[in-house]
């Protein structure tokens, strides 16, 4: 019984750590820039469903949406403001640039909102549900099935939709996408927009289930399944102890690459 | 006869410069967390060190008590102003050390206070041992930071021993009263502070001959701490200690209630637990947690009072025990400079040495402050405090008690 609760509340947090890397790893598929600043991206979310909640008493559904509105056009101004110009530079410059952008949006949190820690409220979504022994805390069984949720539909909107063809085709060749009447920057723009509304989402979830505070630490691990990151910490944890669940975390990862350098689900 | 009075015109200038010199700001050097997950705690001891620093500067005379709080400035040194000169150093020993680096070298201060965490404030002091400047440790506990055979690191804050005892000795007394009060959890979080902690709670838990039947070693910067609850939920011992910082005392609150734990006592050794930050998130899920203290805002018109109502009015908060423990430090500092008489490092780490402070001198409850040979406090003690509705109250030892102790642990019920 004790378990299944260890891997229900592993399956859980892995659905959010799903919805983090989903956004980075479009980014990265489609022009080769890793976001450094992706998890201040989170962190922007958290901050849009606490002043969301606090202010105007908004429900779950309505600060997710808001939060991953407001990340939308932060991530198109990025892309056009920053990214679209250091793309012709040289790669040092593109990993500055992102990790410059996330320097400037940490600073900023903690210039802003001042680095007290704040949280919602506990209990705004109902007591854990009891199912037949397993406790499902609400805020993450909300977050956790969101997150899965919106992962799906952001691999169905890149694989069934016209938009998401015109995205796929200008990561997989930007000229033959071009003479095919595609514009490349605009596509470019949206896809900025998905990995920062589906940050936002992530950030709006997680709110619930961790502590807002101006700058959230890491993306753990973010571009491996989530899911089975958030198992093996949680059974590493639970087994071993919490401490060392990092380095089954990242043995896990080195062995990956080992076996598949081209990742989980890549193809050779 | 014209090369005397030459010589009496140099000497005049010098004389006159040094009496300038004598009124310029004595810097002191200040590093603490403003970024990063410790930044509330490290903000809220800085406000506090700028009043203390505020306090010797202005003249208060309804805080004549504290040394230094009537007059202006440091009257040994001519009236001279101090100056903080404050770094942040993230949580990071590397940064503490080269910020360290950075303030003795190039801002000058003549000595040293910090730094929160007790891995900062180990790397730190190591740095102002080379160049043999005072540093005063005002709140990192960790045993090892004082006794490494350092001329130049004096502690005034009660130590993770001291603390183990008294939790030991208040189970002994619950044990007394008729409740369960035989197996401990010990929590904590796997750095300096965490680890050095839990290590004398151990020891002291042995040498009371109480079963420490769990001892969970855990990342604070984790998203998730719902293994770790399980863990305790599975054991659940009679007494569970935290040893955590503020986001993730937080997150095992919220966890313990969603997970439908309730321990049946759960003390937190302060940090955390002390942060205002704490209270506001989940006091309501926490009620009749013990802690500890060594700060009391006491009776209205008392100095520790005033305090108090000087600090809120500066930042809009209760003064905690761990700010106050370091305001404590900086007042302790600036008393030895001034009676140094000197901005030399040397004459201020003979004063220090030289300190003898009474408790009716102090604003924290300690029993005095005089340095041993390592340079630890050998006067410094603490009250063990509860949380009821949305304060900490004394309850242990009986003697300081305001309030009679709450038992079991009510958390949100």
């Amino acid at each position: 019984m004790i378990l299944l609760q260890v891997i229900v509340a592993g399956l859980l947090i892995g659905a959010v750590y799903a919805l983090f890397s989903s956004g980075l790893t479009l980014v990265w598929g489609m022009m080769n820039v890793i976001n450094f600043a992706h998890g201040e991206f989170v962190m922007l979310g958290m901050y849009v469903a606490f002043w969301g909640f606090t202010l105007a008493h908004f429900g779950v559904a309505s600060f997710s949406a808001a939060a991953a509105m407001m990340l939308f056009m932060l991530g198109v101004l990025v892309y056009l403001a920053l990214i679209r110009h250091v793309m012709r530079g040289p790669m040092l410059a593109q990993i500055l640039s992102t990790f410059g952008l996330l320097l400037v949006l940490r600073y900023s949190a903690f210039w802003a909102f001042g680095a007290n820690f704040v949280s919602l409220p506990d209990g705004i979504l109902g007591p854990s549900l009891n199912l037949g022994g397993i406790l499902l805390s609400a805020p993450k069984l909300v977050a956790g099935v969101v997150a899965l949720a919106v992962t799906i539909g952001m691999h169905l909107l890149l694989t069934r939709t016209m938009l998401g063809s015109q995205i796929l085709a200008v990561a997989e060749d930007r000229n033959a996408a071009m003479l095919m009447g595609i514009r490349p920057d605009r596509m470019q723009a949206i896809a900025w927009g998905l990995s920062g509304a589906s940050a936002g989402i992530a950030g709006g979830l997680i709110a619930f289930v961790v502590v807002t505070f101006g700058g959230f630490g890491s993306v753990p691990g973010a571009m491996i399944a989530g899911l089975i990151i958030g198992l093996i910490e949680s059974l590493s944890a639970f087994y071993v102890g919490p401490v060392y669940q990092d380095v089954f975390v990242y043995a896990l990862f080195v062995l990956v690459l080992w076996v598949r350098p081209r990742g989980l689900m890549g193809k050779a | 006869m014209k090369k005397l009075f030459l010589t009496a015109t140099v000497l005049a200038a010098f004389g006159a410069s040094a009496a300038a010199m004598a009124a310029s700001d004595v810097k002191i050097g200040a590093i603490w967390p403003l970024s990063g997950n410790s930044a509330s705690a490290g903000k809220a001891a800085v406000a506090a060190m700028e009043l203390a620093a505020q306090i010797v500067n202005e003249a208060h005379p309804e805080l004549s008590n504290l040394p230094l709080a009537s007059g202006t400035g440091l009257p040994r040194l001519g009236g001279a102003k101090v100056k903080l000169v404050v770094a942040d150093h993230q949580g990071n020993p590397s940064e503490g050390q080269s910020q360290t680096l950075r303030l003795i070298t190039q801002e000058k201060v003549v000595a040293m206070l910090g730094s929160y965490h007790s891995s900062v404030s180990l790397t730190s002091t190591a740095v102002a041992e080379r160049y043999g400047i005072p540093f005063v440790v005002g709140d990192s506990v960790a045993a090892n930071i004082t006794g490494r055979g350092f001329k130049w690191t004096f502690r005034t804050t009660p130590i993770a021993s001291d603390f183990a005892n008294n939790y030991m000795d208040f189970l002994a007394d619950l044990k007394k009263a008729g409740h369960p009060a035989s197996t401990v959890a010990i929590v904590h979080e796997n750095t300096d502070y965490g680890t050095s902690v839990a290590g004398t709670v151990q020891t002291a838990a042995k040498a009371h001959g109480i079963d420490v039947v769990a001892d969970i070693s855990y990342n604070a910067n984790g998203a998730d701490v719902s293994a770790q609850v399980l863990q305790l939920k599975q054991k659940n011992p009679d007494a569970i200690v935290f040893i955590a910082y503020t986001s993730d005392s937080i997150l095992y609150m919220k966890t313990m209630k969603s997970l439908d734990y309730l321990p049946k006592f759960v003390i937190g050794d302060d940090s955390g637990f002390s942060d205002p930050a704490f209270i506001s998130a989940v006091g309501n899920l926490a009620q009749g947690a013990l802690n500890r203290s060594a700060w009391n805002i006491g009776a209205k018109d008392s100095t520790t009072w005033r305090i108090n109502e000087m600090y809120k009015a500066k930042t809009g908060r209760d003064l905690d025990d761990t700010s106050g423990r370091d305001m404590q430090a900086a007042f302790t500092l600036m008393d030895a400079i001034n009676r140094a008489g000197s901005t030399k490092p040397a004459a201020i780490r003979k004063a220090l040495r030289a300190t003898d402070l009474k408790p009716d001198q102090l604003m924290m409850g300690y029993r005095g402050v005089k340095f041993d040979k390592t340079g630890q406090n050998t006067l410094a003690a603490t009250y063990l405090i509860q949380l009821i509705g949305d304060h900490y109250v004394a309850v242990w030892p009986d003697r300081s008690a305001q309030h009679a102790l709450i038992y079991p642990f009510k958390g949100w019920k």
